[in-house]
């Protein structure tokens, strides 16, 4: 009969046991997954069951996790984002979070840049820990990004970006990200990288602060190549501070758009 | 003179920088981005980038946060 093993469709001799197969596969596991339910007793296998077995602190070596993400992305969506670099200018609580969202899909390169370090008041949307305060967040988010996928190539710029170094940084990108906090910075960064790297898009933020409705933060073609994201209006200010879930909402709209550009796709 | 701006059709009497367009307009030009007939202008380039009649232009305005 078919069944999955570890995500990879396998045949294995009717009647065979969870436990059986364990033994045969992956003696030296210590959990047994059968249809996503951790099983502690052994249970007969039917065909189509779907198997993990985990060795607890076992890593899975780069084709391991590979094979495990184009299983999950069907295996042509994989290839393409694989082969990709994305730029995030910013690594604040847009930047951090859209950088973590696409090295979980395993974009195949980021490039990242901010000059600043990670502040206590940033813990409240920012990913990072309480033990990274004082780091570049640059560094802070590489080792980050390097906990969750080994695999995928970091490159980071502890600088600040101005209209000379946004074309060298990032001219080798296939879509940029912004992810600033100040809105005159925005928009140099948006004049400098749709002027001078021509014809790749860029995904901006712009209204996330506060607490106000999920569903006013839109996906929208703002001109040929910027596509902007955030309800439009609600700047940071005092009063209105910039929270975990709006932004995450705005940062997770902005990695969506990435991904559509991608895979070909119009993210609005 | 007509121009298109974000999708819609304005009448202007007189000649027009996009700077000049901005301030009727009473946007902060450091807060934007411009594109006009495809194509997207650096800051510097507003003073001296002149409208003209048909010209379509995308004005894209930021708030801070992020």
């Amino acid at each position: 009969m078919k069944i999955e093993i570890n995500e990879r469709p396998t045949d294995i001799a009717d009647g065979t046991t969870l436990q059986q197969l364990q033994r045969q596969v992956t003696p030296d596991a210590d959990l047994a997954i059968l249809n996503g339910f951790p099983m502690k007793t052994d249970s007969p296998l039917a065909e189509g069951d779907r198997v993990v077995f985990i060795r607890r602190g076992l890593q899975p070596n780069a084709d391991e996790l590979e094979a495990l993400m184009a299983a999950r992305h069907t295996p042509g969506v994989h290839a393409r984002i694989k082969r990709t670099t994305v730029g995030i200018a910013g690594c604040g609580g847009l930047g951090s979070s859209v950088a973590i969202a696409l090295a979980r899909i395993g974009v195949g390169h980021l490039i990242i840049a901010d000059f600043d370090v990670v502040e206590p008041s940033n813990l409240n949307r920012q990913q990072y820990f309480i033990d990274q305060i004082g780091l570049p967040k640059v560094e802070a988010l590489r080792d980050n990004l390097s906990r969750i996928n080994p695999y995928v190539r970091i490159t980071h710029h502890f600088e600040r970006l101005t209209p000379v170094n946004i074309p060298e940084l990032f001219g080798s990108v296939d879509v940029m990200v912004e992810a600033f906090d100040e809105a005159d910075q925005k928009a140099m960064l948006a004049q400098t990288f749709l002027s001078r790297v021509s014809g790749k898009p860029l995904v901006m933020g712009s209204g996330m602060a506060g607490f106000g409705p999920s569903n006013t933060v839109v996906t929208q073609r703002a001109a040929t190549n910027l596509y902007l994201v955030g309800d439009g209006e609600t700047a940071a200010r005092p009063g209105e501070g910039l929270m975990a879930p709006r932004v995450g909402i705005a940062a997770h709209h902005q990695a969506n758009a990435v991904l559509r550009l991608l895979l070909g796709e119009s993210p609005a | 003179m007509n121009i298109t701006i974000n999708g819609q059709p304005k009448q202007f009497s007189a000649a027009l920088t996009v700077s000049a367009l901005l301030e009727t307009l009473q946007l902060d030009s450091k807060r934007v981005a411009i594109e006009l007939n495809s194509k997207v202008l650096l800051l510097e380039q507003f003073d001296a980038s002149r409208l003209q009649d048909g010209d379509v232009l995308e004005i894209v305005q930021f708030v801070g946060g992020g």
